[in-house]
């Protein structure tokens, strides 16, 4: 019997990295798991250039796992959405990958095998859940991922760190708890949990939205949105670096992505356009006041850490916006902002390395004697920040046409106003970076050279350019975003 | 294809070099100054091809696709050249002069490499061929100078790097949603000979409102009043960096970002009909004035020059407001006499703060002694500035005063006068100073001049601002090019 490429790919996506995990675990080779994590990152990346062409090609896919009919068996889709997070997470996997390995060579933390297992756990977690497309996969998905991730805060010991994973467990189990409230109102109500058979039944009325909401707000909490947040920036920035990195660019959209599901897809009956109005209202309060802490921060790693509440804040903008150019706006927004923040984490990894510490004050003069990355840093920023020529700048390009088109100029205000207030924090860091203390001669700058390999020093400076290259590549992605993108529900 | 391609690689030859000196690092002296003189002059002669191709009516494209319906796009109209070229002579000029002033100073290569990202984004703006592209590039400056701006590092550079980030991004935010609302409305971005909006578009109080948020995007960086606010704390910048930014760079783009929106973007007519034209000729009006008097009340010589540029940059705006062939003239043709009169300037203070550690005018006494050289340019740039025939600032307000004859608006008239006054007052004290007040009794006798690479440039520009005014019927003079427009312009 052939093989479909399709169907091949998709398994090979989930269950890849769970094996390699196991494998991992059982030999307790630390050399073979970091080989085997960039292998399969490479082969991934190189598979889904045919496999996103395939995609283009017959429009979005749907398999049921196993063969079973539907309804009984799992179903899985592949549309643009998934397709971009598929990517993102492959691209993160591996350069994270790459810089893990020397970073964990350097550090020599005790943790460095369970870091490894973990990540591979949580990157299987993360694949089914872009790729699933029934109510009850997407909830054992969500406990995989918190599962794995909540573990990579605590890699690096202390306090504070357990302190912070706490919290999280907290957040995210409550959060499972309202998600699956959700669902199982759903099923009663409908009878089916697959994303397609709910499509062809009416999901509305009151008992709908009740569901819709408190998936909503499960999701809210793992995702870290306001107002319910507060321990994402513990969190994130009490992780080892390379955790850091994967936490922010991609588990924390992993909510948001499933919210926005949910909206636009099977429970798109469930709400009326004045919800859809106090979801951006939740989004815009994200930005404002994420952006708001992440100005008054001391430590580089929260400053890193609030921009994430602020920067998830926007994709809820798509909710009130529904058109495709926002889709399309939002989708680059958060590949870019994924690319952009893993970079500066990892920046600010190898700062810590150097510097002892992420106290911004101590940034002074870094730009002479890590000029990489510093270099990373404001190009990572300028794309956090909107502004050209970077991803962030398409993202929100479109994101403002969309909002302008459609009259609903207050949420144009608000993306410009956002960007501003991300220009002022990013800029804040390279301010303490650019100023020049008079006695230079004892900082622990002057060793730093020969300090950092160039497994460290790169992988955020290509991050970093990755972002730029997206600020160059909307016309030849937009294609791409736009398959299977929910028309019936998005405006022309 | 290679040729009609041009606006790319004159944009390329600095952004590559640029980027090169960046990625080399601070060891590599030589090679940087190889790079640094190679790109200018590289660029020079491919600015100076294209300048005859213009002439001649070809026509020089480059389009690459951003998004779905939008473009990259690089072009070379007659007005670009205007920019273009300023930009190119005074690249090559302030690189001559900034590799001699930075001469043991660290961090060069992150310095030197922001300077050719800057005129990269500036050769942006210059080519641009849609208001899209413009925000790219506009943006871009905006970027790649605050490097510079704060280089010295200091609490106070960094505060007014801080202060320009607050304006330049502020304004650049405004403007972005103008032109997103722009495309919206037309579906295009465009730029057109009388404009790509008409009245059917949108109401006029939305077309108003639009052009307002351009005309403030814009006016940060041309620094109107009260936009201005940054310019003179950006004085702190390193001499190089402040000619860069008064002649060339970041007033220009925001100086020919007005020309662009009035002339390309609403139209003479549409501008004219919603008003909007005087509003642009009061802001300048007022501007000159205000800078002026400011500009009076300073003891710091780059201060005093700072303010002069407030004022001075507005004569440009003025002229595109007033309307009219003459107007139009005498405004465009300002956008490079105001260039080469201002660079000499800020080269002049550089020496004399470099040579004698003079940044105050109370210090100049007697400093045409000892340095005539510096003292003669500085002369030909306050004259020029002034208004004294034959120099270029001449030229620039005769045809702006008939001008505003000619539109009935005899009150320009009665601006430039006052302006005129107000140069002379704060300028030719200072000359009195210079070459005819004792110096100081601790200031050695004798002739010490600065050093040749510094010289050299200050006294060639002050040679180009003498020779636009008195060589101003020739081709390819400033004056002849503006003409050239305008004639393209009211056709």
């Amino acid at each position: 019997m052939a093989i479909e490429f399709g169907p091949a790919m998709v398994t090979a996506l989930i269950f890849g990295p769970l094996l390699t995990g196991v494998l991992a675990f059982l030999l307790q080779r630390p050399a073979v798991a970091d080989y085997l994590s960039i292998l399969i990152a490479t082969v991934f990346l190189a598979l889904l250039i045919p496999f996103s062409g395939l995609v283009l090609l017959e429009g979005p896919l749907l398999y049921q796992l196993g063969g079973h009919p539907e309804g009984i068996a799992i179903p899985l889709q592949v549309d643009g959405l998934s397709l971009a997070m598929l990517w993102l997470c492959s691209i993160l996997a591996l350069v994270v990958a790459i810089y893990a390995r020397a970073w964990i060579r350097q550090q020599k933390p005790a943790a460095g095998g369970e870091y490894r297992v973990l990540w591979l756990l949580l990157w299987s977690g993360l694949n089914a859940l872009f790729l699933s497309a029934d109510l009850f996969n997407l909830y054992v998905t969500l406990e995989i991922t918190t599962l794995a991730a909540v573990p990579l805060v605590i890699l690096s010991r202390g306090a504070a760190p357990l302190d912070a994973a706490q919290r999280y467990l907290f957040f995210a189990l409550v959060g499972s708890i309202l998600f699956l409230l959700g669902v199982a109102l759903i099923y009663g109500h409908a009878g089916t949990l697959s994303f397609s058979l709910l499509a062809e039944s009416d999901v509305s009325g009151p008992a709908a939205t009740a569901a819709l909401l408190f998936m909503t707000a499960g999701l809210a909490m793992k995702a870290a949105l306001f107002p319910v947040h507060s321990w994402l920036p513990l969190a994130h920035s009490a992780a080892p670096s390379p955790a850091s990195a994967l936490l922010s660019a991609i588990v924390a959209k992993a909510g948001v992505y499933l919210i926005l599901r949910l909206w636009l897809g099977p429970l798109a009956e469930a709400w009326t356009p004045s919800l859809a109005q106090a979801m951006g209202l939740i989004g815009a309060i994200g930005i404002l006041y994420g952006s708001y802490q992440a100005l008054r921060q001391n430590r580089l790693k929260r400053v890193i850490a609030y921009s994430t509440v602020a920067q998830l804040g926007y994709l809820l903008l798509l909710i009130p916006m529904a058109s495709l150019m926002a889709w399309n706006g939002v989708i680059y927004h958060a590949l870019s902002h994924g690319l952009a923040k893993a970079a500066l984490f990892l920046a600010a990894g190898n700062l810590i390395m150097v510097l002892g510490n992420d106290r911004l004050r101590n940034l002074a003069g870094c730009d002479r004697m890590l000029s990489k990355n510093i270099m990373a840093i404001g190009i990572a920023g300028v794309s956090i920040a909107g502004l050209p020529p970077t991803g962030g700048f398409i993202a929100k390009w479109w994101m403002i046409s969309a909002a302008l088109e459609q009259g609903q100029w207050w949420w144009a205000l608000l993306i410009s106003l956002g960007g501003l207030l991300a220009a002022a924090y990013i800029f804040r860091i390279l301010r303490h970076a650019f100023f020049l203390p008079d006695p230079y001669a004892e900082s622990p700058l002057r060793e730093a050279d020969g300090k950092l390999s160039r497994a460290l020093v790169w992988p955020p400076v290509i991050l970093a350019l990755l972002a730029v290259f997206l600020g160059f590549a909307g016309e030849l992605l937009a294609p791409f975003l736009e398959i299977g993108a929910p028309n019936g529900r998005l405006q022309p | 294809m290679a040729y009609t391609a041009m606006p790319l690689w004159v944009v390329l030859a600095s952004l590559v070099a640029g980027l090169l000196i960046l990625v080399l690092g601070e060891p590599w002296h030589r090679t940087r100054v190889a790079i640094n003189l190679g790109a200018a002059i590289a660029k020079l002669v491919l600015v100076g091809i294209m300048l005859w191709g213009v002439a001649r009516g070809h026509e020089f494209h480059f389009t690459l696709a951003l998004l779905p319906g939008l473009e990259l796009k690089l072009h070379a109209d007659a007005l670009t050249m205007l920019l273009a070229t300023l930009s190119a002579i005074l690249w090559l000029l302030t690189t001559v002069y900034a590799i001699a002033y930075l001469e043991t100073s660290p961090n060069r290569a992150r310095f030197f490499g922001f300077f050719g990202l800057c005129v990269a984004a500036t050769m942006g703006v210059a080519t641009a061929g849609n208001l899209f592209t413009f925000f790219i590039f506009y943006e871009l400056l905006t970027l790649a100078t605050w490097p510079l701006v704060v280089h010295r590092g200091t609490r106070e550079s960094l505060r007014s790097g801080t202060l320009y980030l607050a304006f330049t991004l502020g304004g650049g935010a405004l403007m972005l949603l103008g032109i997103v609302g722009l495309q919206v409305i037309s579906g295009t971005t465009e730029f057109l000979p009388g404009g790509f909006l008409n009245k059917d578009h949108a109401p006029a109080a939305l077309l108003q409102g639009l052009f307002l948020l351009l005309f403030i995007g814009f006016g940060v960086k041309a620094a109107i009043v009260p936009l201005h606010v940054w310019l003179p704390r950006a004085m702190v910048a390193p001499a190089p960096v402040s000619a860069l930014l008064h002649a060339v760079a970041v007033v220009k783009a925001g100086a020919f970002g007005i020309v662009r929106l009035v002339y390309d973007v609403y139209g003479l007519e549409l501008t004219a009909q919603l008003g909007m034209n005087m509003l642009v000729a009061g802001a300048a009006a007022f501007t000159i004035i205000y800078g002026s008097v400011m500009a009076l009340r300073q003891n710091d010589i780059k201060r005093r020059l700072a303010y002069s540029t407030v004022s001075q940059v507005s004569y440009i705006a003025l002229g595109v407001g007033i309307g009219g062939p003459l107007a139009t003239i005498g405004g465009l043709v300002h956008l490079v006499h105001q260039g080469l009169m201002k660079i000499t300037l800020f080269f002049c203070a550089g020496n004399l703060a470099e040579t004698h550690g003079i940044k105050k005018v109370s210090d100049m006494n007697g400093i045409g002694r000892t340095m005539p050289w510096t003292t003669l340019a500085f002369t030909v740039g306050a004259l020029g500035m002034i208004g004294i025939p034959p120099l270029a600032g001449f030229v620039s307000k005769w045809y702006l005063g008939l001008g505003g004859i000619e539109a009935g608006h005899y009150w320009v008239v009665a601006v430039l006068v006052a302006s005129t006054l107000l140069n002379a007052a704060y300028f030719l004290p200072v000359l009195k100073r210079a070459w005819f007040d004792p110096p100081p009794d601790d200031r050695p006798t004798g002739v010490q001049e600065a050093s040749l690479h510094l010289l050299w440039p200050s006294l060639f520009t002050a040679a180009l601002a003498i020779g636009a005014g008195i060589l101003a019927g020739m081709p390819f003079s400033p004056l002849e090019w503006a003409i050239l427009i305008t004639e393209r312009v009211y056709e």
